[in-house]
């Protein structure tokens, strides 16, 4: 099986794009909530994924 | 009344859910293909199969249950069900012989994240499917 060798960013991206499909099509009940919730909460993914890293380079001074 | 809450809470014969429910757990997103709702079920199938194929691509590490001090004990065993709950996909991999040590490095390290949260996802869908089978969702 081929290597896969990613940055930060690119785990972080295919994590959160993975884990919003999921969380979208378990947790709602018509099509159109599960598209908005898995949006949602893939840019929540994104805001406290860029959040915490600024917060973690402003905090290391 | 109380009959009628009995009604409300009872479940299905274990015929009605069981099947779907082990399905889930062998093939992710099976259980939902199994009850016709077959776009979410290849959604989920998808993303799932990704993210563990991911880690495998990564060099994740899979876990496997140890005694020792609490947290270690806590962290192998919960690791080792949440790869153990990715279904075909991990006795696949257990077959094929698959043996990745625990290396440092951040590649790694999120690889073995991938596979764990492809099994506490695929727990996710399972649970879904449970709730379609019984009625309690469409």
């Amino acid at each position: 099986m081929p290597k896969m060798n990613l940055s930060h960013l690119e785990a972080a991206f295919l994590f959160s794009l993975f884990t919003s499909v999921v969380l979208g099509v378990v947790t709602k009940r018509t099509d159109r909530d599960r598209l908005h919730y898995g949006i949602y909460t893939f840019l929540c993914f994104f805001v406290a994924l860029f959040g915490l890293g600024w917060l973690m380079y402003f905090g290391h001074g | 009344m109380a009959t009628e809450k009995e009604e409300k809470h009872s479940l299905p014969p274990v015929g009605a859910w069981a099947p779907a429910l082990a399905l889930s757990w062998l093939v992710p997103g099976g259980g939902h293909l199994l009850l016709k709702r077959t776009g979410r079920g290849l959604l989920l199938m998808a993303s799932i199969s990704s993210m563990f194929v991911c880690g495998l691509m990564m060099r994740g590490a899979m876990f496997t249950p140890q005694s020792s001090d609490l947290l270690t004990t806590l962290i192998n065993t919960g690791g080792f069900i949440g790869d153990l709950a990715s279904g075909v996909l991990y006795l696949l991999t257990v077959w094929l012989g698959y043996s990745q040590p625990d290396v440092a490095g951040a590649v790694h390290d999120y690889g073995t994240k991938f596979l764990v949260t492809a099994g506490l996802l695929n727990i996710l869908a399972m649970v879904d499917a449970f709730d379609i089978a019984v009625g309690r969702k469409d």
